[in-house]
């Protein structure tokens, strides 16, 4: 789950990093009032959870409160990459004089925690990972043990951090380290971390990803959802405990495994359709669950076919069919439905959809290629 | 000769008096596994499928009194770390986790001190294993593979169950077949799998499904390259997948530009392994 800027922000300032006193508004009216509270030149920064709002022109700087109610009109009637702009954090305005990443992430890999810096902040961290990889100093933290301070020091001499800052560059990478401990993060980064003219440091950008399998022990984490950002498909899958992305293609896929459902949009490319999504429905298959599914694939209105796709291992086959009559009965597809049935008591689960007028198939190509036929027909 | 589990293995089923572990436990006794004990806090003393299996308090009480070498936990995602920790600390030394949804840094802490004690730890989030004729520690439905000489290695579970499947139409079988789970980070990784399959002694052949996310099959290639002298067929899911979506599994997902599907076949094929364009074209290239 990712969080808004504003969110992370929040979460880092509660954790002991040290970040700006802005607020979000929702009009115009609300940007002028907080620019006016704040005093001074303010930072106008669309809420939206894409990256490159910058270079989007979503965020942007006014000189005065009448000018932020301006600006943030025009930001608030935006869209960046396809997503409508609803919020805007107003922001003090800092004066920088140099500007840092710092960041920790899940490293894969070495199967553990792993801080980033870099004493060229602002930019994109993949990119510089990509270009100048030797401008990232990484170190990596036991799970067991936790941050200790001399890590936080080393991370301050590689990236010749002026000295005066070492003991409050410390205490911001505990902070960061707590907000990434204690959320269970999978990434909470601060880019940039600026020293201000003033000789300061603050965290002026934030950005954190959580674990979505850890939210059960983070309710608060939970609400902060946003759920305006993500396609409703994908959000009416959640509640029915189905994993659903939406794709662009015009066959719309069942299946019950992860692997098997990739692997299923990747037949149907291979015989030349295009999938219009990856849905797992899990192992078992009811009839509660498969017509969720088909009425998430059904409010796609590309999709011109479905493909099920179900391995029968200890749910038999033919209870799996039974499921799929049975769903059928409350969700009335219109247009032509594939199935393949594989596994234990198969035929008989064929045989059961067969006479309800469905397209069936043994193997996964058969029913890639009279799914891709149907969807074209 | 199989790998990992076979008809010695001494079984001990985390979480047995729930649903999931209770039904599986009796799958796994239908199919001749040796399950010799259970374990739920507060139900120790009692006994479940009709007097089969003796259930205890702890992992420690249940391994002293069974000489349970093996076990399997089927306890929900905010008890599973826990139940690692249990059966590490009273001695158990090969632990496969089913539970789907542990939490990531969970996973990190686990990993840690599981290595730190030299206890073997397969998945989570993943089918189990299966030494078909012999033990199904898992939920690999037995009667999908038949006894043979072909390894197979895999990041799926339904997946897996085709390829079995796909191979028993041809009368191919395995010596083991082992899920290693979907998790961005687990206990037993493709290497540690290709290793033990190219030490055993029956296995003659492996098969080695990866998915897209991280680097595990670039990894496991430079080893078939340099340390395997069996031959190793490969599919890779996900080809379709786009870049920053999680499918399914916690560690399918294509982030910073890495763990592409393209990138995997290209680091396989480097490596000599032929890789099938679908599942069904295993058997042909074997």
């Amino acid at each position: 789950m990712k969080l808004h800027e504003y969110q992370s922000k929040q979460i880092f300032g509660k954790h002991g990093v040290p970040v700006p006193k802005g607020r979000v508004a929702t009009t115009a009216t609300e940007a002028r009032q907080i620019a006016e509270e704040l005093g001074g030149r303010v930072v106008i920064k669309s809420q939206v959870l894409v990256g490159g709002r910058g270079k989007a022109g979503g965020i942007r700087l006014a000189k005065s409160p009448k000018e932020a109610e301006e600006v943030a009109t025009q930001i608030l009637g935006m869209e960046i990459k396809g997503l409508p702009v609803r919020k805007v954090l107003v922001d003090p305005a800092a004066n920088i004089e140099q500007e840092i990443y710092l960041g920790i992430t899940n490293d894969r890999a070495a199967r553990r925690p792993v801080f980033m810096a870099s004493g060229a902040g602002g930019v994109d961290i993949e990119e510089v990972a990509r270009t100048a990889p030797e401008k990232i100093i990484k170190v990596h933290i036991d799970p067991l043990l936790g941050l200790r301070d001399y890590q936080a020091n080393d991370i301050a001499v590689g990236i010749d951090l002026p000295k005066e800052h070492w003991k409050h560059f410390v205490e911001v990478c505990r902070g960061l380290w707590r907000a990434y401990s204690e959320c269970d993060a999978t990434l909470a980064e601060i880019n940039p971390l600026v020293i201000t003219k003033e000789n300061t440091l603050i965290a002026l950008d934030g950005k954190m990803l959580l674990d979505d399998n850890a939210l059960f022990r983070h309710p608060d984490l939970a609400e902060m959802r946003d759920v305006d950002e993500e396609a409703p498909a994908e959000t009416e899958a959640r509640k029915y405990d189905l994993s659903f992305i939406k794709l662009d293609g015009t066959i719309g896929c069942m299946v019950n495994g992860a692997g098997l459902a990739m692997t299923t949009m990747d037949i149907v490319k291979l015989f030349g359709g295009a999938p219009a999504n990856f849905l797992d429905i899990g192992g078992g298959a009811g009839a509660e669950k498969v017509a969720a599914a088909l009425r998430i694939i059904l409010a796609d209105k590309n999709v011109k076919a479905i493909l099920l796709n179900v391995f029968g291992g200890i749910t038999r086959c033919d209870e799996v069919a039974k499921g799929i009559l049975t769903a059928l009965e409350d969700v009335k597809p219109n247009i032509p439905m594939v199935v393949r049935l594989v596994g234990t008591n198969a035929e008989e689960g064929r045989k059961l959809l067969a006479d309800a007028n469905m397209i069936t198939a043994e193997t996964l190509a058969d029913a890639a290629k009279k799914a891709v036929a149907a969807a074209t027909a | 000769m199989s790998i990992l589990v076979n008809k010695d293995t001494r079984l001990l089923v985390q979480g047995i008096t729930g649903n999931e572990g209770l039904f599986h436990t009796q799958q796994m006794l239908a199919y001749g596994t040796k399950v010799v004990a259970g374990t739920r806090p507060g139900k120790g003393g009692e006994w479940v499928l009709d007097g089969k299996v003796p259930v205890f308090d702890s992992c420690k009480s249940a391994v002293e009194a069974t000489g349970a070498n093996t076990s399997i936990i089927f306890v929900s995602a905010r008890f599973a770390p826990d139940a690692i920790f249990e059966a590490a600390d009273a001695g158990i030394a090969f632990i496969v986790c089913i539970t789907e949804g542990v939490p990531v840094q969970d996973m990190m802490r686990v990993r840690e001190y599981l290595d730190q004690k030299g206890v073997r730890l397969l998945g989570p989030n993943c089918p189990g294993l299966l030494t078909p004729g012999e033990a199904k520690v898992g939920i690999i439905p037995g009667n999908i593979a038949i006894p043979g000489s072909i390894g197979c290695v895999s990041r799926s579970g339904t997946l897996t169950y085709e390829v079995l499947y796909a191979l028993k139409q041809v009368g191919l079988g395995a010596t083991t077949c082992v899920g290693i789970g979907g998790d961005p980070i687990n206990g037993t990784n493709f290497i540690d799998c290709l290793q033990m399959f190219e030490d055993d002694p029956r296995t003659e052949k492996v098969v080695m499904i990866g998915e897209i996310g991280g680097s595990d099959e670039e990894k496991a290639a430079q080893f078939i390259a340099s340390k395997m002298t069996k031959p190793v067929v490969s599919f890779i899911a996900g080809q379709t997948a786009p870049p920053g979506k999680r499918m399914g599994h916690a560690g399918a997902i294509i982030e910073g530009g890495s763990g592409s599907a393209a990138d995997k076949v290209k680091a396989l094929e480097a490596a000599g392994v032929k890789v099938a364009k679908h599942p069904e074209e295993i058997p042909s290239l074997l």
